[in-house]
């Protein structure tokens, strides 16, 4: 095959996991939806009704994974090289990790209650890719030729998409607290687990992946002490990614020295997030400095 | 001074000193220096793009002038960046060394004693049969900490998670040591060499040049490099660079023998300290120009500075020995293509088919007026345009007072020179930072208490785990099930 084939199939497989990604999305959105039953005048959820759709739901979810990863590694055969070279192949790439780290969580700590939520952000993320960010597969420029493209980008993409499920969980234990501190607990949340571990959850998440994402600041520095000549120049990107340090280091020892629980860690958990997003999003396509490259 | 208003002193110094070294000054230090940091990524700064920072100053004079008192264009050098940085690293040293000699002496040391109310423990259990024997057995066998007293064991464990922590601080403060050392000890440059040309690291090869504070330009290290060979390689349908690869001879010391290297983007020279890195190349047009008897007043090769990637690359060319002085301003196209809209530009990064454009201006170059000059543009405010001319390759043309003859091209490219002694420490620093930060996040930290009752029926068992890190209830019940039996 040659490389435009594998660039096709690649194409392919991004719709195809789109298409798994919506079952997924209507099977979350269908397994709420009909769990809703009138006891006594009062909506009640009745999950135990709709179990076939979750686990349809998963099944897709798992499916989706699967198209995804062959996609994004067709995606690299046709250029011969990591498909970590512009903004469309580390959308996908991320896509990938976020998905992959709530299958992990699926597996490790029963998170189905975030199917619909993570569907979402997988189908939005993979859709914008594929409409604005998507470029012509083509080789590198010189500057990225280098064995530190594959541990910096992995070490970033997989930090990312554990920070993105952490400010899900952080998003959801937010929204919870409001409630649980006004109406109480709607009938809908009935099945999601309790603030407590909601909290210790994003907690662990951040402390798994702070040591990752400091590892991958590194390896950037001795990357560009290899191509750009130093190790740290203060370039926009870089810029934000200290402050997304700075943001997560402030969360951990928020957490671990001074105390904070709940409602406060979580909004500064969901602060350290933006910061990541920020600097993914703003500064990849607006922002000036070395990490922009031709196109996107 | 009376005795009152010094111990007052001495007691508000202590005070700030308190203050300064506490965990959340540590903390507060650090969200401001990331905080400080955002004003670099909006504004453009000198450091990185100068040339931004003075279109900035035209497109808004008023704001570039009011941004620059507070140095927004210099954000990393700035006084008050500057003030963060160092408070911050005092306020690390303040609070770490104390906490790290409390746990040098710790090591060692016995678990303390154990409490009185063990009930008031997070995890408290009794149980009517087993011994302190099978508590400490258990416990060994976990690689608990014991301390043993008549009646009663302290166990600990999880020593290496403060280890941990300790050393990610103190890697934090290596790395600003590194970091500070470079920018004092360091030396940072540029030279545009042509292909062919030797390059000898004196300063008066540099085009550009900074030097740490503590830096002079007598110890850069005496080597040459000899730009042998330059291929650049292009993507055929989009005209992307796809490799850059330059072959050089280095001397170290200059005038030994040469030995032949190879330079990438992402993989530089190195000389001791020092690293030289292929950071940019273009052309440079080789021309001879002749006055009217047919004597050649200048013949070489002119860096011109490409304008875009496909390297339409414009230069000046001076010759201020003929009568009138004589200056060129011209336009190097490597592909050439002509349309109405653009005028002539390059389709194509290589030279495929070249063309020189030039306008020819006679005058008063400027050269003797003081005032530097920049070689890639010529100051035709006392000159006066003759006439405008497109070269082929080797084709000559005559205007009037001498001829210009286009006669090859030749790469060249730019050699960044950096000597960054301190950056070994920072690498030193992130590694150690790490490995903390793993010894510290995955270690969990907890201790154990064996009580016996007073009638010695059986045990009470307590346990306490700091940060209430999960795990130790499972421990807890399966110390107990072992003195079950």
């Amino acid at each position: 095959m040659s490389s435009t084939d594998y660039a096709y199939l690649s194409n392919y497989g991004i719709y195809s996991a789109m298409v798994l990604f919506t079952i997924a999305f209507l099977a979350h959105a269908a397994e709420v939806a009909f769990s809703v039953r009138n006891v006594e005048e009062k909506t009640k959820f009745d999950f135990a009704r709709t179990k076939r759709s979750g686990d349809i739901g998963t099944v897709m979810m798992v499916l989706g994974f699967v198209f995804l990863f062959a996609a994004v590694i067709l995606r690299g055969a046709s250029a011969n090289r990591v498909p970590w070279g512009n903004m469309y192949e580390f959308s996908i790439t991320g896509a990938l990790a976020f998905t992959g780290a709530y299958i992990f969580g699926l597996w490790k700590y029963k998170i189905r209650w975030l199917g619909l939520p993570v569907a979402i952000s997988v189908l939005l993320t993979l859709g914008t890719a594929i409409t604005i960010f998507y470029v012509p597969s083509a080789p590198l420029v010189p500057a990225l030729k280098s064995t530190w493209l594959v541990i910096h980008v992995a070490a970033a993409i997989i930090s990312g998409g554990v920070f993105l499920l952490a400010n899900c969980i952080a998003a959801t234990y937010l929204i919870l607290d409001r409630y649980e501190s006004t109406s109480g607990r709607p009938a809908w949340a009935q099945k999601l687990p309790s603030l407590d571990v909601l909290d210790q959850l994003t907690y662990r998440l951040v402390a798994f992946v702070f040591p990752l994402w400091t590892f991958a600041v590194i390896a950037g520095a001795i990357w560009a002490e290899a191509a750009w000549g130093r190790y740290w120049g203060w370039d926009p990107k870089e810029v934000w990614a200290f402050i997304t340090w700075v943001a997560y280091a402030a969360y951990l020892h928020a957490r671990v020295t001074v105390g904070w629980r709940g409602r406060k860690a979580a909004w500064l958990c969901l602060f350290a997030g933006s910061t990541f997003l920020f600097n993914y999003v703003y500064i990849n396509i607006w922002g000036s400095g070395k990490h922009t490259y031709s196109g996107l | 001074m009376s005795i009152s208003t010094e111990l007052d002193t001495r007691s508000s110094l202590r005070w700030l000193w308190r203050q300064l070294t506490s965990m959340r000054t540590a903390l507060i230090l650090l969200l401001l220096l990331g905080i400080a940091s955002i004003p670099g990524s909006i504004f453009p700064q000198r450091s990185q793009n100068p040339l931004k920072v003075n279109d900035y100053f035209k497109s808004y004079p008023g704001t570039a002038k009011f941004l620059d008192q507070l140095y927004m264009f210099d954000v990393y050098s700035s006084p008050w960046f500057s003030a963060i940085y160092i408070l911050l690293f005092i306020s690390l040293i303040g609070c770490v060394l104390p906490r790290t000699f409390e746990h040098l002496k710790g090591i060692g040391a016995k678990p303390p004693l154990t409490p009185k109310n063990l009930n008031r423990m997070e995890f408290h259990t009794e149980t009517n049969s087993g011994t302190l024997d099978q508590a400490e057995t258990w416990l060994k066998k976990h690689r608990f900490r014991i301390r043993r007293d008549d009646n009663s064991i302290s166990a600990e464990k999880g020593f290496m998670r403060e280890t941990g922590n300790l050393l990610f601080h103190l890697s934090l403060v290596l790395i600003l040591v590194g970091v500070g050392f470079g920018s004092l000890f360091g030396m940072k440059g540029d030279a545009i060499i042509n292909v062919g040309e030797r390059f000898i690291n004196i300063p008066t090869s540099y085009d550009v040049m900074s030097f740490g504070k503590l830096q002079t330009e007598k110890t850069l290290s005496p080597f040459s490099i000899t730009a042998t060979d330059f291929k650049a390689t292009y993507e055929l349908t989009t005209g992307a660079p796809s490799d850059y690869k330059l072959t050089v001879n280095i001397a170290d010391p200059v005038g030994s023998k040469e030995v032949s290297k190879i330079v990438r983007v992402n993989s530089p020279l190195t000389f001791g300290s020092t690293k030289v890195y292929l950071q940019a190349n273009g052309y440079s047009p080789l021309v001879t120009v002749r006055d009217k008897s047919g004597e050649v007043k200048y013949q070489g090769a002119v860096i011109f500075l490409p304008q875009d990637g496909n390297l339409t690359s414009i230069g000046a060319i001076k010759v201020p020995d003929m009568e009138p002085q004589v200056g060129l301003i011209g336009s190097f196209v490597p592909t050439f293509a002509r349309n109405s809209e653009r005028g002539a530009f390059s389709t194509y990064p290589e030279v495929l088919d070249p063309r020189l454009l030039v306008s020819i201006w006679v005058g008063d170059l400027g050269l003797d007026s003081g005032i530097p000059q920049s070689v890639y543009r010529l100051d035709t405010s006392d000159m006066k345009r003759i006439g405008l001319k497109t070269l082929k390759l080797n084709e000559t043309h005559n205007f009037g007072e001498g001829s210009i003859t286009f006669e090859g091209w030749t790469p060249w490219v730019n050699l960044q020179i950096v000597k960054d002694p301190g950056k070994i420490y920072a690498l030193l620093g992130a590694i150690f930072a790490i490995l903390g930060l793993l010894m510290s996040l995955f270690t969990r930290s907890r201790r154990i208490w064996v009580k016996e009752n007073f009638d010695k029926s059986g045990v009470e068992v307590a346990g306490l785990a700091k940060n209430s890190t999960p795990g130790l209830e499972s421990e807890i019940v399966s110390l107990v099930k072992e003195m079950r039996g």
